[in-house]
């Protein structure tokens, strides 16, 4: 039983990880509607941009949250860069065009940010405890173990998640942004700027990346294989909805629970190494129930 | 001016229909036919061969296959990878377990195995669609991959799980030299693209169309979805897994699952939409720019005598490339196929401007 | 049907005129020999790649500037990057492979992927290839594979001697009965080379083998984990690359496996698999294949007439890592077959045919290691016909937290378990391919 409820507490942690990411593509797709396949290259960008800048400025007063400043701006930056020369020229094209747009930006900041900052392994320690907690020790007969450093990615998803929360339900430009998801060209008629709309988004999403970065960039030291992460968000993506916050989290944590206990559990029967397709067999089942996602906007085709 | 039709009058029913009704549409195809089958072979070198040609002749089919599915008939897949595999792995077993089985035969056979194999995959089409629809068909990417490790049968109990291509025997001609191999390629996809073409003009290609467009309006007037989407993924897997099955045994001789892992998937995906969606001639065009320009790329500094580190050219390789996409992208949104059209248009009326 | 190969054309003017522009090379500079380096530095695997291609490329500078070249024949080489991807390493592989006068030396592919389609290539064009500590295990048999150099040890040679370690500390291989041993791989060929030996071992000596596979790139290995914890065996090997080493180790910190129980393979103990995980590294061992970190006679000489002159390939500091030395001694053993080879068809740039007899007849004693500046990191090697390895001995080293030190003595890869199994397989290849096996006892 305590073995159980390790691997379902590890999977949902995990999974948290991978909502982390999921969050970024839901933030762009519900603004704008774009599948944004540059989302790992982005955690990748930010994340190298990180450490590095921590390497450099090792010595001034707080070389973490200095970095973290430019850090920052730099993704700042990078949304207007991208709403300026990709986003803007391509308005009002194919969903498509503009998904294979993302892929382009994703080789560019692939190949932009290795050879700027480097192609090698990077420790970030930016605090994240390592070590595991055993709880319930009274209940089960050898505890159940909880890595530390998930717990705090939990804590930290939920952060995010409320935040972004308020940020959509309680102030103007959320619900500015909201009026955009739900309509273009309504949204404009009605005087809201549709590319400063999208600089705010590409932002957010910048921001997202910049976190998930550095949550999986102190899992797993920061390199390229930060930005094949996004895969693993891509199930949690359709079970949840692209266009739902909350979809993210709720798809996080049942596809990482899923995959964890489905390894563990049935994977021995096989051979092994099921979690990868698992994720995505689990995500098309509840996709045959709703073909939108678990908490997806339901269209209405008309003819 | 070059491609004045005035004057070619159709007087029948069969020239209103044939597949190039404009003079000058048939000879550039003749003269390309011509290069492609006895000029390059004539000045080529072996790497070209091996390299190139050979490579951007295998994916040219495996994106026709997928145009087939993503352009005529709407439906976004992210699975070719896997299929390519299933292609691949059936054409080996084939072989090896049928001795004396041709390898046309064996290829085709492969290529009815992934059809089969295409079709399953396509049933959640039905239900799901957009991108909802392609990450689903990673399931078949991921499922098809851990299966091809793991069953150990597949793979002729190969204990690494890594398997390795009988020579190719046609008509008691063996395919090892280069020129051979890319003279088998080069005709299986002109065979394949004649009818790809067919195929879409024809009854099955408008109601593919027609599906895309609006599959509740195509239903409407009486379109049969699930027709019309199985068929799809049925005949672009066909494409699909012979492609596959080429590009294991006649590209690489030696693979492993990883070679059909899910980067081939979207290099191809990426391959129809740059190429144009719904055009055969943008499946060659996006399999020259998404195979060719990272090759060219990664090569030009050398070509010019600039110095510079492995590491900076491949870094520059993938900043440039990307750069392009987003160039190509903005030019012409709709692919490069879309610019050749422009281009003819315009050599309509050269040197005219009206 | 409407064809445009405009695109096409363009590529086609473009590589000709490159073509154009290496055969006029050709011709100006003969007394040349063409050694290619097929390297990764960029993408998922950089961080193991960069080190392997610094050492390969700094001693092979280091030939040219100490000797001038090897018996006055200077070495050119030229980097193709792979990104560890078989389809770019075959392309890299055609594009060198005529490459000066005498065509390419030999090829280190330094992938198993791109090895596997190689072997197909490489008897056709002739060129040998140099897969030191991968590839195909069964290539150790060269009247089959006569183009593959397995050297330094296979795969199986790697498990082989890890399980005599693992005898060793335990009192005596019979003390492993009842014992649990766990093979945390990538799933890839890679991976699951190891698993016929160590179903064999275990059939052997009563242990109970648990292979648990980690998908690639390896960047969430939870599960994995929690089956080693659930299941707690006595050892875990990890066959593991790139990032899958140190999430490896971060992972068995999660669920509180000791690390001096875990043992990688010699692609699972360099630096960028212990360095991310910091202080909980420590204890961790892993195989090394001859040598492991640090500095030797040799590395004076690079750091002397490479480093010092502005022409070393890396960082000065980095000079002496694992991966480094890897590379370095890779490069050491293609001169040394060149050299051999000079020594039976003349001093001068040889083909790979050539090189080939040379790596066949490579014959490093004590002596001839030490003048080399190699002392301390190579036992004598002898490769030939029949063997292709040249030499199966290995060591255990472990991360002590700042640095690798060795924990065991030499171990020799067991023959009598090993050479059965690689006569097996190189006969199913052969008999697959219609490959006549060469008689050894004449060549």
């Amino acid at each position: 039983m305590s073995f159980f409820l390790e691997v379902l507490i590890g999977g949902l942690m995990a999974g948290v990880l991978y909502s982390l990411v999921a969050l970024g593509f839901v933030l762009i797709f519900k603004a704008s509607g774009v599948f944004n396949f540059a989302q790992g290259a982005m955690v990748l960008f930010a994340a190298l941009t990180l450490v590095r800048l921590m390497e450099i400025l090792k010595g001034t007063f707080s070389p973490f949250l200095l970095a973290l400043a430019i850090t920052i701006a730099v993704m700042i930056g990078l949304a207007l860069v991208i709403e300026r020369l990709v986003l803007r020229p391509l308005v009002n094209q194919a969903g498509i065009s503009l998904f294979m747009a993302t892929i382009g930006i994703s080789y560019f900041l692939d190949g932009f940010g290795q050879s700027v900052w480097g192609s090698d392994i990077y420790k970030l320690d930016i605090g994240m405890p390592k070590r595991s907690l055993t709880l319930f020790e009274s209940v089960f007969e050898g505890g159940v173990l909880v890595p530390g450093g998930d717990l705090v990615a939990t804590l930290i998803a939920g952060l995010l998640v409320a935040g972004l929360a308020i940020f959509f339900q309680k102030t103007r430009i959320g619900r500015a942004l909201r009026a955009v998801a739900d309509d273009h060209q309504a949204a404009q008629s009605v005087g809201i700027p549709l590319n400063y709309i999208w600089i705010i988004v590409w932002t957010a999403a910048g921001l997202v990346a910049l976190v998930a970065g550095m949550v999986w960039g102190s899992k797993l030291g920061v390199q390229f294989s930060l930005a094949l992460v996004a895969l693993k968000a891509l199930p949690v993506l359709i079970l949840g909805g692209f266009e739902s916050i909350l979809g993210a989290i709720v798809g996080g944590l049942i596809i990482g629970a899923g995959e964890k206990l489905s390894e563990v559990y049935l994977g021995p029967l096989v051979g092994g190494g099921i979690e990868n397709w698992f994720a995505y067999v689990l995500a098309l089942l509840f996709l045959l129930v709703r073909p939108e996602g678990l908490f997806g906007e339901k269209h209405i085709d008309r003819v | 001016m070059f491609y004045r039709e005035a004057g070619q009058f159709k007087t029948s029913y069969g020239a209103d229909q044939a597949v190039f009704p404009i003079l000058q549409d048939r000879v550039f195809i003749a003269l390309w036919l011509a290069i492609g089958f006895i000029l390059v072979p004539l000045v080529s070198t072996e790497y070209l061969f091996r390299a190139i040609f050979i490579p951007f002749l295998i994916m040219s089919l495996a994106a026709l296959g997928l145009n087939l599915l993503v352009g005529y008939c709407g439906q976004l897949s992210l699975g070719t990878g896997g299929f390519m595999a299933v292609g691949a792995y059936a054409a080996y077993n084939l072989s090896v377990r049928i001795p004396g089985l041709n390898p046309l035969v064996a290829f085709l056979l492969a290529g009815g195995v992934t059809t089969v194999v295409g079709i399953v995959f396509g049933i959640p089409s039905l239900r799901i669609r957009g991108y909802y629809l392609a990450v689903a068909t990673l399931a078949a990417q991921f499922f098809l991959d851990w299966v091809f490790s793991r069953v150990a049968w597949f793979t002729n109990n190969s204990p690494s799980g890594s398997i390795t291509a009988p020579p190719i025997t046609l008509f008691s001609l063996t395919f090892e030299t280069p020129v051979k191999k890319y003279l088998l390629c080069l005709a299986i996809l002109v065979l394949f693209a004649v009818v790809a073409k067919n195929i879409v003009r024809g009854r099955i290609g408008r109601v593919w169309m027609a599906t895309r467009d609006m599959d509740v309006a195509a239903e409407i007037i009486g379109i049969r979805p699930m027709y019309a989407k199985l068929s799809a993924f049925a005949v672009s897997s066909f494409f699909i897994g012979v492609a596959g099955a080429l590009w294991a045994s006649v590209h690489l001789g030696s693979w492993e699952p990883l070679a059909f892992d899910i980067n081939r998937s979207f290099s191809i995906l990426f391959m129809v939409i740059i190429g144009g969606l719904s055009s055969i001639l943008g499946s060659l065009l996006g399999a020259a720019f998404i195979t060719l320009l990272p090759l060219l790329l990664n090569q030009l500094p050398q070509w010019f005598g600039i110095a510079i580190s492995t590491a900076m050219i491949s870094h520059l390789e993938s900043m440039i490339f990307g750069a392009l996409i987003v160039f190509f992208l903005i030019v012409e949104p709709l692919g490069l196929a879309r610019l050749w059209h422009i281009g003819k248009e315009k050599l309509r009326l050269w040197p005219f401007p009206y | 049907m409407e064809k445009f190969f405009s695109l096409k054309i363009l590529v086609l003017g473009a590589a000709a005129a490159g073509a154009l522009l290496a055969a006029a090379q050709t011709f100006a500079q003969a007394n040349e020999q063409f050694v290619p380096a097929l390297v990764y530095r960029s993408g998922p695997y950089a961080p193991n790649g960069v080190p392997w291609a610094n050492g390969y490329s700094d001693y092979l500078t280091l030939v040219n500037e100490r000797d001038g070249g090897i018996n006055g024949v200077k070495i050119v080489f030229e980097e193709c990057e792979t990104g560890y991807s078989t389809d770019r390493g075959v392309e890299c592989y055609e594009r060198l492979k005529g490459k000066g006068p005498t065509g390419a030396a030999v090829f280190s592919p330094l992938s198993t992927g791109i090895t596997y389609a190689l072997t197909e290539k490489a008897p056709v064009d002739k060129i040998p290839l140099i897969t030191m500590g991968y590839g195909r295990s069964e290539s150790v048999d060269g009247s089959v594979f006569a183009w593959n150099f397995p050297l330094l040890g296979t795969y199986w040679t790697a498990a082989d001697v890890i399980i005599q370690y693992i005898g060793q500390i335990n009192g005596g291989l019979d003390k492993l009965k009842g014992k649990k041993i766990a093979l945390v791989y990538h799933d890839s060929p890679y991976g699951k080379e190891p698993i016929p030996l160590l179903n064999e071992r275990a059939k052997r000596h009563g242990f109970e083998l648990l292979t648990i596979p980690v998908t690639h790139p390896g960047v969430e290995q939870k599960a994995a984990w929690l089956q080693v914890r659930q299941n707690r065996p006595d050892y875990v090997l990890l066959w593991g690359w790139g990032v899958m080493n140190s999430t490896a180790i971060k992972e068995a910190v999660a669920v509180n496996y000791p690390r001096d129980h875990m043992i990688g393979v010699w692609w699972a103990g360099a630096e960028p698999d212990v360095l991310p995980a910091g202080e909980d590294a420590k204890g961790y061992n892993s195989i090394a294949l001859q040598h492991s970190a640090g500095q030797i006679a040799v590395h004076a000489d690079i750091l002397k007439n490479v480093y010092d002159k502005g022409k070393g390939a890396g960082k000065r500091e980095e000079v002496g890592h694992v991966l480094y030395n890897r590379g370095m001694l890779n490069a050491m053993l293609v001169v040394e077959s060149i050299r051999t080879a000079q020594g039976k068809y003349g001093r001068k740039p040889m083909t790979g045919e050539q090189v080939r007899w040379g790596i066949e007849n490579l014959n490093l004693d004590q002596n001839r290691i030490k003048q080399l500046g190699f002392a301390g990191m190579l036992q004598p090697l002898k490769v030939s016909c029949n063997d292709h390895e040249g030499v199966r001995h290995a060591r255990i080293h472990q991360w002590d937290g700042a640095k690798w030190k060795f924990v065991s003595d030499w171990i020799e890869g067991d023959n009598t378990v090993l050479r059965p199994m690689v006569d097996e397989a190189a006969k199913k290849y052969a008999k697959e391919k219609n490959i006549t096996p060469r008689d050894c006892t004449k060549a």
